[in-house]
C-alpha cells in the first residue's frame, strides 16, 4: 500500500441530496457513520432471517426479487412483508434463481439499489449471473445463507458454495453471527456502491445456525435508513445499449479476433479485480479491520470464518482450561482476502489450524497460498453436509496434531 | 508500503493494475503522483510541468463533459477549453465507448477499447482524461500504460484513478481553472510550452471534420 489505511478514520460521509430528509415511511435518510456510531443501538432477540428483514427495512432498497428458498431462510418472504408495508419500491418472485439474478441485473442497470437472497443449489443455479453482475459493475447485494449444494440435498450449513463465489469478481463477506449479518448487510451496500468499488457483494452466513437460531442483536432505530443509491456515481453509464457490457450481448467485441480486443477484455477483468482491491480502503474502517485478532502472539492459532469462529472460541476456552494457549484470527472478508493482515497476525505462529464447514477446505488453501512456511497450516478439522462441528472436536484435533494426545488409527494426512 | 510506481510505459504485454500492486487512491484534498499520495496543491504544479514539457499534450474529454446534462458540466467544459487554449493542448474527444469497427478514426477520436491507436498515431506524449466514466478511463489508462510511452493524467470527478501516472479526484470547474492557473504561472516564470504546432480539428453536429487542414491531412493519411 502506498499509504496506511487505519480503522479509526470513518468512511467518507454521504453527500446525497436526500440526506436528512424523510422517506414515505417517515424514516430519515441518515449517513452510515451516524447509523452505526452516533445513534443508540437497542437489543432485540431475533432469528437471522428476521435480522435480514430488519436490515433491509433500514437499507432504502429499491428492488428485491425473491425465489422462495425456504426452508433454508425465510428472508425472502419476510422482505415481501416489508414490500407490503411500503418499504420497497419493487418486489416480485422470479421463476428460478437464474431468472432472479437476471431480473436483479435489470433493476440495477436501471439505477435501483437491489437486494436478493439465495442458498446452496440456488447459488450454483444463479452462478452465471454473478460474474456478469461484476463485469457490468452492478453493486447488487445477495445474501447467501450457505447450505449443502450436492445431492442428496441438505438444508444444514455447508460453506462449499462460498468457494464457487471467490473468483466471480464480487465482494464476499462472511458473517459469524446475526449481529455481523445485520451490520454487513447495511455496511455492504455502502462499500459496494462506492464509485471506485461499485461491484456486487455476497454477504454470506452459515444457514440454519445463523438464519434459524435466535440471538441478541443490537439494532439502530427503525426511524433511520441509509441514503439512497446514487446511480450518477456509477463508474459506467447507467444503461447504454450501444456500449459494452450490454452491447456485448448482441455484438461481442471481445470475440473480435484481434489482440487489442482481448487486451480490453483482460483489462476489464483487471479493473473488476482492482475494484475489489479498492474496497479495502472503505471496508477496513467500516468493519474495524478485515480480520479480528485475539491473542495472536501465541504459537498455536486458529484461523476461521463464519460460525467456525464461534465454535473455535469455545474450543479455545476448553483448551485454556487444560493449560493449552491458543489464539484466534477471525476472517471477515473472503474477497478481498486479507493477505497482509493474516501474514502479520500469524507471523509468530508455529501451528495454524483452519476448521471449516466444508469438505474441500478452501479457506485452508487460501491461507496456505499467502503464508510463508505454509507447512505450519493444518487444514482441519472439517465437517460437511450440514454436520455440526462440536468445539470438543476442534480441541481434540489440535491436541492430536500437537502430540498432546495420541493419534487414533485413521488420521488425515 | 508498496514500492510500485505508476510510470509511463510501455510497461508490459499486460501490465498489472496499480490497485493490485498496492496503490491506494487519494482521499479528498489529496492527489497521487506516480502512486505517491501528495497534497492536491503539489499535483497542480507537477501536472502543469508535464503539460508544458510535452510535444503533443492532449486532453481527452469524455461524454460526461461533452454533453450538457447539467449546468456544472457546461462550466467544466468551458474550463477545459480555456486550459487547452492556454497550454496549448489538443482536444481529442472520447465521445462514447462503443467499439469502433472496422477501424477507429484515430485522428479525431479516442476509444477505451483501443486507446493506444490514437496515442501512437498522434504521437501523444502527455494526456489528461476528464469526463470519462471511471471504468472506461481505467481500461484506457492501463492499455496506454502497457503499450505506449504517454504520461497519463486524470482529472476525475469521483475517487481518482490509480492507473494514471497522476490523478486528481473530485474534479470541478474550479480545479480545472486552478490547473490552468498553474500553467499560466509557470509560463510567466519563463517556462515555454514544447508543444509542436497543430491545427485543432473541428466537427459539426454530424461529426464531420470541417477544418480544411485536418481534412487534407486526414485524406492524405487514408
Amino acid at each position: 500500500m502506498n499509504k496506511p489505511v487505519g480503522t479509526q478514520k470513518r468512511i467518507i460521509a454521504s453527500k446525497h441530496v436526500k440526506l436528512g430528509q424523510k422517506n414515505a415511511k417517515g424514516q430519515t435518510y441518515t449517513d452510515i457513520n451516524d447509523i452505526f456510531y452516533n445513534t443508540e443501538q437497542k437489543p432485540v432477540f431475533f432469528t437471522g432471517s428476521e435480522v435480514i428483514k430488519e436490515a433491509i427495512r433500514r437499507a432504502s432498497v429499491g428492488t428485491s426479487v425473491a425465489y422462495p428458498i425456504t426452508p433454508q431462510s425465510e428472508a425472502a418472504a419476510l422482505i415481501g412483508e416489508l414490500y407490503a408495508e411500503g418499504y420497497l419500491d419493487e418486489y416480485f418472485r422470479g421463476e428460478s434463481e437464474f431468472a432472479v439474478m437476471g431480473q436483479c441485473a435489470g433493476a440495477a442497470f436501471g439505477g435501483h439499489r437491489v437486494f436478493t437472497t439465495t442458498a446452496g443449489p440456488g447459488t450454483l443455479r444463479a452462478m452465471e449471473n454473478f460474474p456478469m453482475w461484476a463485469g457490468s459493475r452492478l453493486p447488487i447485494q445477495v445474501c447467501v445463507t450457505c447450505r449443502g449444494i450436492n445431492s442428496p440435498l441438505s438444508i444444514q450449513p455447508d460453506t462449499l458454495e462460498i468457494h464457487y463465489l471467490l473468483e466471480t469478481g464480487m465482494l464476499v463477506w462472511h458473517a459469524e453471527t446475526a449481529q455481523d449479518l445485520f451490520d454487513y448487510i447495511l455496511k455492504g451496500f455502502i462499500v459496494a456502491e462506492q464509485p471506485d468499488v461499485h461491484v456486487p457483494i455476497a454477504v454470506c452466513c452459515d444457514g440454519f445456525f445463523v438464519t434459524h437460531t435466535k440471538d441478541t442483536v443490537e439494532l439502530p432505530s427503525e426511524d433511520l435508513c441509509l441514503t439512497p443509491y446514487d446511480p450518477y456515481k456509477s463508474p459506467v453509464t447507467v444503461m447504454d445499449m450501444e456500449s459494452a457490457p450490454i452491447r456485448m450481448m448482441r455484438d461481442p467485441f471481445v470475440m473480435k479476433s484481434n489482440y487489442i480486443s482481448y487486451a480490453t477484455h483482460a483489462s476489464w477483468q483487471q479493473e473488476v479485480q482492482s475494484a475489489v482491491e479498492r474496497s479495502r480502503k472503505h471496508t477496513i474502517p467500516m468493519l474495524d479491520g478485515l480480520i479480528d485478532e485475539i491473542n495472536t502472539d501465541r504459537e498455536v492459532l486458529v484461523v476461521a470464518s463464519g460460525t467456525a469462529v464461534s465454535q473455535s472460541r469455545e474450543a479455545i476456552r476448553l483448551l485454556e482450561q487444560e493449560g493449552i494457549k491458543v489464539g484466534l484470527v477471525k476472517i471477515k472478508t473472503i474477497r478481498p482476502f486479507p493477505k497482509e493482515e493474516i501474514r502479520q497476525a500469524t507471523k509468530n505462529a508455529k501451528h495454524i489450524f483452519v476448521p471449516e464447514f466444508n469438505i474441500a477446505g478452501w479457506l485452508a488453501r487460501e491461507v496456505k497460498a499467502i503464508l510463508p512456511d505454509n507447512e505450519r497450516v493444518y487444514a482441519g478439522p472439517h465437517v460437511a453436509g450440514g454436520m455440526t462441528m462440536p468445539s470438543e472436536v476442534i480441541a481434540e484435533e489440535i491436541k492430536v496434531h500437537l502430540g498432546i494426545k495420541p493419534s487414533p488409527n485413521r488420521r488425515r494426512p | 508500503m508498496s514500492d510500485y510506481r505508476v510510470l509511463a510505459g510501455p510497461e508490459a504485454f499486460l501490465p498489472p493494475s496499480a490497485a493490485v500492486m498496492g496503490i491506494i487512491l487519494p482521499d479528498p484534498g489529496e492527489a497521487h503522483i506516480e502512486g505517491t499520495i501528495v497534497p492536491e496543491e503539489e499535483a497542480y504544479e507537477h501536472c502543469a510541468k508535464k503539460i508544458l514539457e510535452a510535444k503533443v499534450p492532449t486532453i481527452f474529454p469524455g461524454p460526461l463533459v461533452l454533453w450538457k446534462w447539467n449546468d456544472h458540466v457546461a462550466e467544466k467544459a468551458q474550463a477545459i477549453k480555456e486550459l487547452a487554449d492556454e497550454a496549448p493542448m489538443r482536444l481529442i474527444p472520447m465521445a462514447d465507448y462503443r467499439p469502433k469497427y472496422p477501424k477507429i478514426e484515430y485522428e479525431v477520436e479516442i476509444n477505451p477499447n483501443h486507446p493506444n491507436l490514437t496515442i501512437w498515431h498522434n504521437k501523444i506524449d502527455a494526456c489528461i482524461f476528464v469526463g470519462v466514466h471511471c471504468h472506461q478511463a481505467n481500461l484506457a489508462l492501463k492499455i496506454i500504460r502497457g503499450g505506449t510511452n504517454c504520461y497519463t493524467m486524470a482529472m476525475c470527478a469521483q475517487a481518482g484513478h490509480e492507473d494514471a501516472c497522476l490523478s486528481f479526484r473530485d474534479a470541478s470547474a474550479e480545479k480545472i481553472k486552478k490547473l490552468t492557473a498553474a500553467v499560466k504561472k509557470l509560463k510567466s516564470q519563463g517556462v515555454k510550452s514544447q508543444a509542436v504546432s497543430f491545427t485543432q480539428f473541428k466537427m459539426d453536429r454530424n461529426g464531420l471534420v470541417v477544418s480544411d487542414a485536418v481534412v487534407e491531412e486526414y485524406e492524405n493519411a487514408r
